[in-house]
């Protein structure tokens, strides 16, 4: 059944986010041949409306407004509801990031309709749409279905390959003017902390420290080598606990969940609760100066040795790689 | 300050998860109050200690959650509720919650309302904020900091590392994030006194509700565990040695970098 499917763009200094590629591909099998319509929101997104139609979406709704420069749930969910008020869809995606997770209940429940959170895969079977995600942090995984209503899910990133970009590709750029009013929240300040501009969640390389890291300064190794492969810097509870880093590194079943395509466990012993955090990252590495540490249970690849040793000789062994390259 | 708690009654996040009969395995499994509400009861007790008031913690589930909810007294809340489902409800999903929390919440006048950023177990992180839009009143998620000073509200929330300070106003609903505070143990008169607090359980015919007031609007259809991961290659020789074969085999072999 052809559906038309809303994807939500979403903006970050300016530029579109990876997740918004990966929700197109998402809404293409959720429409079955129907058409995707992107939407963006904020002050001054309409440059951007092009990106997302040559990566695939059909047509795309923008709605400015100065009151949308920067995210509010009370902003976002006027100006996301007018455009399914004119749209008429019967899917939405979303990606499952800080904004995602935010504003998609309140427009799930503004529309009386379910959603299915932090997916993973889609595909169709036997009529039905059929969404996979991880529950217990990833120990386990359930398919899930929408039985009435709208078809609303919001993607993990990282996870659902976004379609080939097409510079060629065209289609419909319209405006829709909406009235936002009545914001409940106001943001005074934004302080930005976060590991020097890739974020934990989309990062393709994750380097975590643990306990083994010792101190504040012990994880300053760890920052080079993510630096030298473009990655983020992550921590197990126990780090977080011992006070060498803030929380919002933690990576476990409480913390983050990542996805990387190398995660780089370094003084890491283990836990089940950290393993459920990464133990689905593409590839993992393990250093540790313990043999037996359960780390190098799922870990591909494991060198038994002093964290302070191996790190920096990594480092300076990638670098190489980078200048031969 | 009439302050209220969503809870949830959630596996320990030491235990394996297994399979029986198509569905999670609770047999001998260890549960405990979801490690993000447990910031929520935190705040709530020390919000109503410097502001006075009362703390109700709400859970809906069963009746399995009467030991979590008497922790939460232990703690410090002063009454506790649980809406139990197990004998009206076969499925639900977070519409289905969402909708039996604000129609309990509808006719208390909640000041504020907190709860976990999210359930270790669904991990879906919808309740909060559904609830809060059912109610009609503002939300904040993944907050990490909360000052109140009459009906102004100044908030400090976690986005992806980055931190926002947020204007808002009661009533309120906030889901807490690691970071928010440090939750305490139950001390023994604690443990004691929350034997004698009020610990109600309602179902939905107690709140006007009927099944299909609250039907699921999606439905799990196969529970699965992830392919057991093989250990891997465990490297040998001399440690430069390793680290240079490590790196090809992340250039040659994985191709990840």
């Amino acid at each position: 059944m052809a559906r038309k499917v809303l994807v939500l763009g979403e903006v970050r200094d300016g530029q579109l986010r990876n997740v918004s590629h990966e929700a197109i591909s998402a809404a293409k099998t959720v429409a079955e041949g129907g058409e995707v319509v992107g939407v963006l929101l904020g002050d001054s997104v309409q440059p951007l409306a092009e990106e997302l139609i040559k990566n695939g979406a059909d047509k795309v709704v923008v709605v400015e407004n100065e009151k949308l420069a920067h995210y509010t749930s009370d902003g976002y969910a006027q100006g996301l509801l007018a455009v399914i008020e004119e749209e008429q869809p019967q899917g939405l995606i979303i990606g499952h990031t800080s904004l995602g997770k935010d504003l998609s209940p309140k427009i799930a429940s503004k529309l009386h309709s379910g959603l299915i959170s932090d997916v993973t895969s889609i595909e169709v079977t036997g009529g039905n749409i059929v969404f996979t995600r991880p529950i217990y942090s990833g120990k386990a995984f359930e398919k899930k279905i929408v039985t009435d209503g709208l078809i609303f899910a919001t993607i993990r990133p990282n996870n659902i390959a976004p379609i080939e970009k097409d510079e060629s590709r065209t289609g419909e750029v319209s405006t829709l003017a909406v009235d936002i009013k009545d914001l409940r929240t106001i943001i005074k300040e934004v302080v930005r902390k976060a590991t020097e501009g890739v974020d934990l969640s989309e990062a393709k390389v994750v380097v975590a420290g643990g306990r083994g890291v010792k101190s504040e300064e012990g994880f300053e190794p760890l920052k080079e080598l993510a630096n030298v492969l473009g990655g983020a810097v992550g921590a197990s509870r126990g780090a977080c606990d011992a006070e060498y880093c803030d929380y919002s590194l933690q990576i476990g079943q409480t913390g983050k969940v990542v996805t990387p395509d190398l995660y780089i466990a370094c003084g890491i012993s283990g836990a089940i609760q950290h393993l459920a955090g990464m133990s689905n990252s593409k590839v993992i590495v393990a250093i540790n100066k313990d043999p037996e540490a359960n780390i190098f249970n799922v870990a591909d690849y494991g060198i038994v040795g002093d964290l302070f040793e191996v790190v920096p000789m990594l480092t300076e062994e990638f670098k190489k790689l980078k200048v031969n390259a | 300050m009439n302050i209220f708690v969503l809870m949830k009654r959630t596996f320990d996040t030491e235990e394996k998860i297994s399979i029986a009969g198509g569905k999670i395995n609770e047999d001998g499994a260890e549960f405990i109050i979801n490690p993000y509400d447990e910031y929520a009861i935190e705040e709530a007790i020390q919000i109503r200690d410097s502001k006075g008031g009362e703390v109700t913690v709400v859970t809906v589930g069963n009746e399995e959650a009467e030991k979590q909810l008497r922790t939460a007294l232990a703690m410090g809340a002063d009454k506790a509720v649980l809406i139990n489902i197990e004998d009206d409800l076969e499925d639900s999903d977070q519409y289905t919650t969402a909708k039996i929390l604000a129609e309990y919440l509808s006719d208390k006048e909640p000041d504020l309302i907190i709860g976990g950023n999210v359930a270790i177990d669904g991990g879906s992180g919808q309740v909060g904020p559904r609830v809060a839009e059912l109610l009609q009143i503002p939300y904040v998620t993944t907050i990490t900091k909360l000052e109140i000073d009459g009906s102004e509200v100044t908030i400090v929330r976690d986005v992806e590392g980055d931190s926002e300070v947020i204007q808002t106003s009661l009533p309120l609903l906030v889901t807490a994030q690691q970071g928010l505070n440090e939750p305490r143990y139950p001390s023994l008169p604690g443990i004691m006194k929350a034997k004698k607090k009020p610990l109600d359980e309602l179902e939905l015919d107690d709140l006007d509700l009927e099944e299909d007031d609250v039907e699921a609007k999606t439905k799990t259809i196969e529970i699965f565990l992830p392919a057991e991961k093989e250990a891997g290659r465990v490297l040998e020789g001399d440690l430069s040695a390793q680290v240079k074969e490590l790196v090809d085999l992340l250039h040659n072999e994985a191709k990840v970098v």
